[in-house]
C-alpha cells in the first residue's frame, strides 16, 4: 500500500445535510456535518439521543442518502450499500427463523458467494461461540446474539465496520465484555471501525478519537484524541486522564443541551 | 418538542411490527397443547369416559326417544355399521374441499404477496376483499348450481371463494409486517427484490400464512358441507339432509362425528406444520 493512499481518509463525510420530510414539517437531522475516519482507526461518535448519530451512520453505510453533501469511501463517492462496509445494528438483528450458522451464511447467500468456512470458524472461536451454530437466536442471551451479529458483519471481511449503538440494550457487565471483544477483534483484524454510542466510557475505551456530535441539527462539536496503549487495562481506564476526558466530553454534551433548553434561540429549523 | 419519533427508526418497537393482533396467532394455539404425561392422558380419558358415559346414562334413564337424541353407543354403532355407505360421500366432500382449497389458497397467497408490494393498489382492493371475507359464500350456491349443474363444479368454486379470501387477508397481514431493521440488513448486502421476498418477507410472513391456511381450510369445509346441503345427491352435507329427513338420527350424528374429525384433522395438520416451520415465533 503506498503512502498517498494511506494518508487520505478511509471514510470521509463531507458537509452532510439531511432533512427528513415528515407530516409535521421538515426536520433537519444533520447540517454541514463533516468528519474523516482514517484507515485502521476506531472512531466513536457520541452525542445525546436524537442528535443525528444514527442518521449519520446510515448515510455512511449507503443505506440512506443525504439531502446535501457526500460520503467518500477510499475517495469514491458512496451511492448505495457497499460490499466493503459491514454494519452491526442496534439490536443483534438476527433472523429468528434461522439458526446461527444460517444467519452467518445469510450475507453469502445474498451475494451468491461461497462462505469462507475457515474464517467464520476463526471468528466464531474468537467471540466464544464455537459449538453454537445450531442454536436459534431466541436460545441465546442478548450478548451472544450481538456477538453472532458481529461475526455475521465481519464474515465478508469488510474494510470498514459501522456499529450503531450495538450494546445499548445490554447490561453493564456484558457491555464491558463486548467492548473488550471489539478491541480484541480490532487488534486481530485492524478493521476501520466507526462506533456510535451514548456511553462516553465505552467511547473512550474503544476509540482512537471520540467525536462529539451535538443535536438540533446534528453537527460535529468537538473531537478528542484518545492515546492510550492497547489493550487498555481497567487500570488505565481508572486514571485521572480518563476521568478528565470523560468530564470534558460530558460538559460538551450537557452544556450544549442546557443552552438549548434554556431558551436560547431554537436551532431546529422548520424550513417549510 | 422532541420530534425524534417522527423520524424513521430502525427499531424501537412501536409501529415496526404490524399484524400481531390478528384473527388468530400460531403461538396462541400452540400453548398448552404440548406433550401430555401419562398421568394427564389418564385424566383426559377419564373425563371423556365420565362425560360420554353420563350422557349415555342420562339419555337411557329419561327415556329420550332416538329421533330427538340418540345415545352415544347408538351413534358409535351407526358409525361402525354404516361407514361403508358414508365413505364415498366422505370422498366427495374431500375432493371438493381439497380442490377448492388448493385453488383458493394459491390465488389468495399470490394476491397477498403481490398486493402488499403496492400499498396504493392495496387500498383500492381492500374493500372488495373485505366483502369477500364477510359475505357468506354459501349465498352464491343456488346461482352456481343454476349455471354449473349439480356436479362438483359449483361446490369447488364456492369452497375456493370461501377459503381464498381468508388465506389472502391473513397472508397479507403477514406480508405487511415490515421489520425495517431486517430489510435494512438485507439491503446492506445488496439484496434484490426477489431475494428480499424469499429470504426476508416470506419467512417473516410464514406464521400468519399458516394461520390463514388453517382458517381458510376450515371455512372451506363449512362451505363444502353447506353447499352439499343445498343440492346434489352426494357429499357429507347431502347425507345430513337425507338422514335427517328419514329420521335416521344415529346415522345423522355419525356424519357429524366424521365432520368434527375432519375439522380436528385440519387443525392438527396445520398445528404440526406450524410447530415445524414457524416455532421461532412462539
Amino acid at each position: 500500500m503506498n503512502v498517498t493512499v494511506s494518508r487520505s481518509p478511509k471514510l470521509a463525510v463531507k458537509a452532510a445535510t439531511k432533512v427528513y420530510r415528515t407530516a409535521s414539517g421538515d426536520f433537519m437531522a444533520l447540517q454541514h456535518c463533516s468528519l474523516d475516519v482514517h484507515r485502521n482507526e476506531i472512531v466513536s461518535i457520541v452525542g445525546p439521543s436524537g442528535c443525528g448519530k444514527t442518521t449519520l451512520l446510515r448515510a455512511m453505510s449507503g443505506l440512506h442518502g443525504l439531502t446535501e453533501g457526500e460520503v467518500m469511501l477510499d475517495n469514491q463517492k458512496i451511492t448505495g450499500p457497499h460490499p466493503d462496509i459491514g454494519i452491526v445494528f442496534q439490536e443483534a438483528n438476527l433472523l429468528p427463523w434461522r439458526d446461527l450458522d444460517a444467519n452467518i451464511r445469510f450475507p453469502f447467500e445474498i451475494k451468491r458467494e461461497r462462505p469462507d468456512r475457515q474464517w467464520i470458524e476463526h471468528l466464531l472461536h474468537s467471540v466464544g461461540l464455537d459449538g453454537f451454530g445450531g442454536k436459534y437466536p431466541r436460545e441465546l442471551s442478548g450478548g451472544m446474539q450481538q456477538r453472532a451479529a458481529m461475526v455475521r458483519a465481519l464474515a465478508l471481511k469488510p474494510s470498514v465496520l459501522l456499529m450503531d449503538e450495538p450494546f445499548g440494550a445490554l447490561d453493564t457487565f456484558t457491555r464491558e465484555e463486548m467492548n473488550r471483544l471489539v478491541e480484541s477483534i480490532w487488534l486481530d483484524t485492524r478493521t476501520t471501525i466507526v462506533f456510535i454510542t451514548h456511553s462516553i466510557e465505552e467511547a473512550i475505551f474503544l476509540s482512537d478519537r471520540v467525536i462529539v456530535l451535538t443535536g438540533g441539527p446534528g453537527r460535529v462539536a468537538r473531537e478528542y484524541p484518545v492515546r492510550f496503549e492497547r489493550p487498555r487495562s481497567s487500570e488505565v481506564m481508572a486514571t485521572r486522564e480518563v476521568f478528565d476526558l470523560t468530564n470534558a466530553i460530558k460538559r460538551d454534551i450537557v452544556g450544549e443541551r442546557e443552552s438549548r433548553l434554556n431558551g436560547s434561540a431554537p436551532q431546529r429549523e422548520a424550513t417549510s | 418538542m422532541d420530534s425524534s419519533e417522527t423520524i424513521p427508526e430502525f427499531r424501537k418497537g412501536g409501529a415496526s411490527k404490524g399484524g400481531e393482533a390478528s384473527l388468530a396467532n400460531l403461538s396462541a394455539f400452540s400453548r398448552g397443547s404440548g406433550m401430555a404425561s401419562a398421568k394427564e392422558v389418564l385424566a383426559i380419558l377419564g373425563v371423556a369416559v365420565v362425560v360420554i358415559g353420563g350422557i349415555e346414562l342420562a339419555l337411557r334413564f329419561f327415556n329420550v326417544p332416538q329421533y330427538i337424541m340418540p345415545t352415544p353407543s347408538a351413534i358409535a354403532y351407526a358409525l361402525f355399521t354404516d361407514f361403508p355407505l358414508i365413505l364415498p360421500h366422505l370422498g366427495d366432500t374431500l375432493v371438493e374441499l381439497l380442490g377448492g382449497f388448493a385453488i383458493g389458497a394459491c390465488v389468495g397467497l399470490i394476491l397477498a404477496a403481490v398486493i402488499t408490494q403496492f400499498p396504493f393498489a392495496e387500498k383500492i382492493v381492500a374493500p372488495y376483499i373485505l366483502i369477500l371475507v364477510t359475505t357468506p359464500m354459501l349465498a352464491l350456491v343456488p346461482l352456481l348450481i343454476l349455471r354449473f349443474g349439480f356436479g362438483y363444479t359449483p361446490r369447488i368454486i364456492v369452497v375456493a371463494l370461501a377459503s381464498g379470501p381468508m388465506v389472502m387477508i391473513n397472508a397479507a397481514t403477514g406480508f405487511r409486517r415490515v421489520d425495517s431493521a431486517k430489510i435494512a440488513l438485507a439491503r446492506s448486502y445488496g439484496a434484490n427484490t426477489l431475494q428480499m421476498f424469499w429470504k426476508i418477507r416470506a419467512p417473516m410472513a410464514l406464521p400468519m400464512i399458516l394461520v390463514g391456511l388453517m382458517i381458510g381450510a376450515i371455512f372451506g369445509l363449512l362451505t363444502a358441507v353447506g353447499a352439499e346441503m343445498v343440492g346434489g345427491g352426494f357429499g357429507l352435507g347431502n347425507r345430513l339432509t337425507t338422514y335427517s329427513s328419514m329420521i335416521q338420527m344415529p346415522q345423522f350424528f355419525a356424519v357429524v362425528v366424521i365432520l368434527s374429525a375432519l375439522g380436528i384433522l385440519i387443525y392438527t395438520i396445520f398445528f404440526l406444520i406450524g410447530k415445524k416451520w414457524a416455532s421461532w415465533e412462539a
